[in-house]
């Protein structure tokens, strides 16, 4: 029975991924893992099986994308050199000017760019604008000189100069161009980078891997900065990537405007490939397979009103340990639109939880009982009022009501919870 | 097995203008590389599917058929369904032998492909074709491209409307393009609204009596409202200078692109009705399946390739074509 939900879970997390446009290498291996994982943990047993298995599916995820968040290789002594390589349309450009920018303000670096993309018609006047904007010394001689001859003099001015970093924005390229590709390891042998950073649109399908080998071979880039992810795109291109390269994802640039740029969070990235709307799915199927009399049990306490407060705080911790909720309610699908424009206050959540945590465990167990007084005083305790506290316990019934649905293996209606909490 | 240029459009009279003709010799160097492609595709479907794939059919044939169509980027939903058909077929003995379904699913493919009306209807003068897109998929380039064809092969006089006023550098780059296909330009300066430009564009058209004019708009993603509804007062603008324009609206998508390209396809349709897609980028490894998804989802037809940077790099779709080399290994 084990290996059949083993088996299960493994067919549904690979169609969450594959969606994803994770790789289809990586989604096999990465699958077997998870699998071997959730067996381990014994995962049926639990009271929860679902958030188990998402928790289970989260934490590999988030492992596999990088652990922690890695920085650039600074020399010591400057100018530090990045190389920017990608396709054409990856977003180098503006990722280069981002990256200045990232840099001055972040380090207080003076950075220079250097404009080697010489073929995509006034790529050139693109970085001069957008390198000017982002207060970066751009070094530039027109588009009738040869790619590495600017590069090698954008390195000897950063160094006459004092620059600190100079960064190097190439041309797209396919990595199948032969010519191309051995230009750009022409740019490396003359500049000899501390960083290459190869470009990848969050976008990219399962050819990421493709690219991303090509690039490592010609380059041996050093790391990757993950572009547009300002979009929809579940981005499983970032995992296809790093999987197959070993290459750690550094930078995050996730709008048109240059300080819409940041660090890379491998957790972020890991809730964005698995999709709320597909976590739910998850949860779903881990749900299905649940045990019967566990879930009699949990239908019999839910019955029984035995589903408390305390059970409400932890579930509410849960949703709130996936993400931003804003960010979450925007990938379910079918309940964006609907969502649209609904801003949802991440310290109404705060105020939910001083308000149960300012209730007696018995009044937590048997809410009914909060009336009057008691109502005044838990206002009082929690710095709220007394509306607030009539609106979590009704709140709190509506949550119980999905709870049952869940025991009872249906999908909770998420878009009335939404509209309840508003 | 190529569609011509001229099967591509919808002209006045039947026949197409006759393009000055050219020389055998350099006609043999344009479509150099695309038989180079089609013969290697050609072998690589003897040597991998043919010989392979269909030889003994069990559980693993199909598993490794939805492997190669996942692999293309194809999508869950369109890969249920191509292997489904497939394998009910040959389950029920209606097909036999490796080729015979090999050619079966190259069918299958293609029909899914082949969608609504695939071809560019340019009698009206002037024609007017909105382009649309993602940022970075490719837009310009192929506007350019477009424009050169039209020109060359067809005739036809063009004017290019630089709408896209927001990137840096955008006009300047279009301006080239327009300059290496013989077009006239139209734009305004860096920042200006969008729908003045187009409407510049073509007001210009109408005066100088243009054939074709192309209005190229902003790299944008579908998910930025704003954005978004610039673009739909980019196509209100156009529709109220004439009233059945743009005539056709073009979305360009990126072959590399995976499953958001449905996305892409569904709002930008919502918000200016997409009536064909240019798939971009089909050089490089990148198989372009997403378009086949796009093609059953949501019915929308390709009809243009770009497979290279150079001015000639643009192709009608052809979907058999397309749909071999979709199982290229």
């Amino acid at each position: 029975m084990f290996d059949t939900l083993g088996d299960k879970l493994q067919a549904t997390l690979a169609d969450v991924l594959l969606e994803a446009d994770v790789n289809f290498k990586v989604v096999k291996g990465f699958t077997d893992s998870v699998k071997e994982r959730a067996l381990g943990a014994d995962v049926v047993g639990q009271l929860n099986p679902g958030q188990q298995v998402v928790k289970i599916v989260s934490d590999e995820l988030t492992e596999l994308l990088g652990g922690a968040a890695r920085d650039l290789a600074f020399a010591s002594r400057p100018p530090t050199v990045v190389v920017m390589a990608g396709l054409q349309g990856s977003g180098k450009t503006t990722a280069t000017a981002k990256l200045a920018r990232y840099l001055r303000e972040q380090r207080n670096s003076s950075v220079a760019v250097a404009a080697c993309d010489v073929r995509r018609p006034a790529a050139v006047e693109q970085l001069i604008k957008v390198g000017a904007q982002a207060g970066a010394t751009v070094y530039e001689q027109g588009t009738d000189a040869d790619p590495v001859k600017i590069a090698a003099w954008a390195h000897d001015q950063a160094v006459s100069e004092g620059k600190d970093v100079l960064i190097i924005d190439t041309g797209g390229r396919l990595h199948v161009d032969q010519e191309l590709m051995a230009e750009l390891a022409a740019i490396n042998k003359a500049v000899k980078p501390h960083d290459v950073l190869l470009v990848v649109d969050a976008m990219t399908g399962q050819d990421a891997v493709a690219v991303a080998e090509q690039f490592a071979e010609v380059t041996n880039f050093d790391g990757v900065v993950m572009t547009k992810l300002d979009g929809d795109a579940r981005g499983g291109a970032a995992l296809s990537v790093k999987a197959i390269t070993g290459k750690p994802i550094l930078f995050a640039s996730t709008g048109e405007k240059l300080d819409q740029f940041e660090r890379f969070h491998p957790d972020r990235m890991a809730q964005r490939i698995l999709g709320m709307g597909d976590v739910m799915t998850l949860v779903e199927k881990a749900q299905d397979a649940y045990d019967d009399e566990r879930a009699a049990e949990l239908e019999r306490k839910l019955r029984k009103q035995e589903f408390g407060l305390d059970d409400f705080l932890e579930q509410m911790r849960q949703v709130r340990r996936l993400g931003p909720l804003q960010s979450l309610l925007g990938m379910i699908p079918g309940l964006g639109n609907e969502l649209r424009g609904v801003k949802i206050d991440e310290a109404d959540f705060d105020r939910l939880q001083a308000i149960i945590l300012s209730m007696t465990p018995e009044e937590r167990r048997h809410p009914e009982l909060i009336k009057g007084s008691r109502r005044i005083r838990i206002a009082r305790g929690s710095g709220t009022n007394v509306q607030a506290v009539k609106a979590l316990i009704k709140q709190f019934e509506q949550m119980r009501k999905v709870m049952r649905q869940v025991a009872q293996g249906r999908m909770p209606d998420l878009g009335a919870l939404m509209r309840g909490a508003r | 097995m190529a569609r011509e240029w001229s099967e591509l459009f919808i002209l006045d009279g039947g026949a197409p203008a006759p393009a000055a003709s050219e020389p055998e010799e350099r006609r043999v160097g344009r479509f150099r590389r695309l038989r180079e492609n089609l013969r290697k595709t050609r072998q690589a479907l003897t040597s991998e599917i043919r010989s392979t794939l269909f030889e003994d059919l069990s559980e693993e044939t199909w598993e490794r058929l939805e492997e190669a169509l996942i692999y293309a980027d194809v999508g869950a939903a369109t890969t249920a369904k191509v292997v489904e058909q497939l394998e009910r077929e040959a389950t029920a003995g209606t097909l036999t032998g490796g080729e015979a379904l090999t050619d079966r699913l190259v069918q299958l493919l293609a029909e899914i492909a082949r969608t609504g009306d695939d071809r560019i209807d340019i009698r009206p003068h002037p024609t007017v074709i909105l382009v649309a897109g993602v940022n970075g998929t490719g837009k310009t380039t192929t506007i350019g491209k477009l424009a050169w064809h039209l020109r060359q092969e067809l005739d036809r006089s063009v004017v290019i409307g630089a709408a896209d006023t927001f990137r840096a550098a955008g006009i300047e780059q279009l301006q080239v393009w327009a300059e290496r296909a013989g077009a006239d330009f139209v734009a305004r300066s860096a920042g200006a609204d969008p729908g003045a430009v187009a409407y510049d564009a073509i007001e210009a058209g109408r005066r100088d009596g243009a054939d074709v004019v192309i209005i190229d708009t902003a790299g944008r993603l579908h998910t930025q409202h704003d954005l978004m509804a610039e673009l739909e007062k980019v196509h209100r603008v156009i529709s109220k200078q004439i009233p059945d324009a743009p005539h056709e609206t073009l979305l360009t998508v990126d072959a590399t692109t995976g499953q958001n390209g449905l996305r892409q396809a569904r709002l930008f349709s919502e918000a200016v009705s997409v009536s064909g897609l240019v798939l971009t980028k089909l050089d490089g490894t990148a198989k372009g399946g997403i378009a086949l998804a796009i093609a059953h989802e949501l019915g929308i037809p390709v009809k243009l390739i770009g497979v290279g940077e150079q001015l000639e790099d643009l192709r009608p779709f052809e979907p058999a074509e397309f749909a071999h080399a979709l199982l290229e290994a």
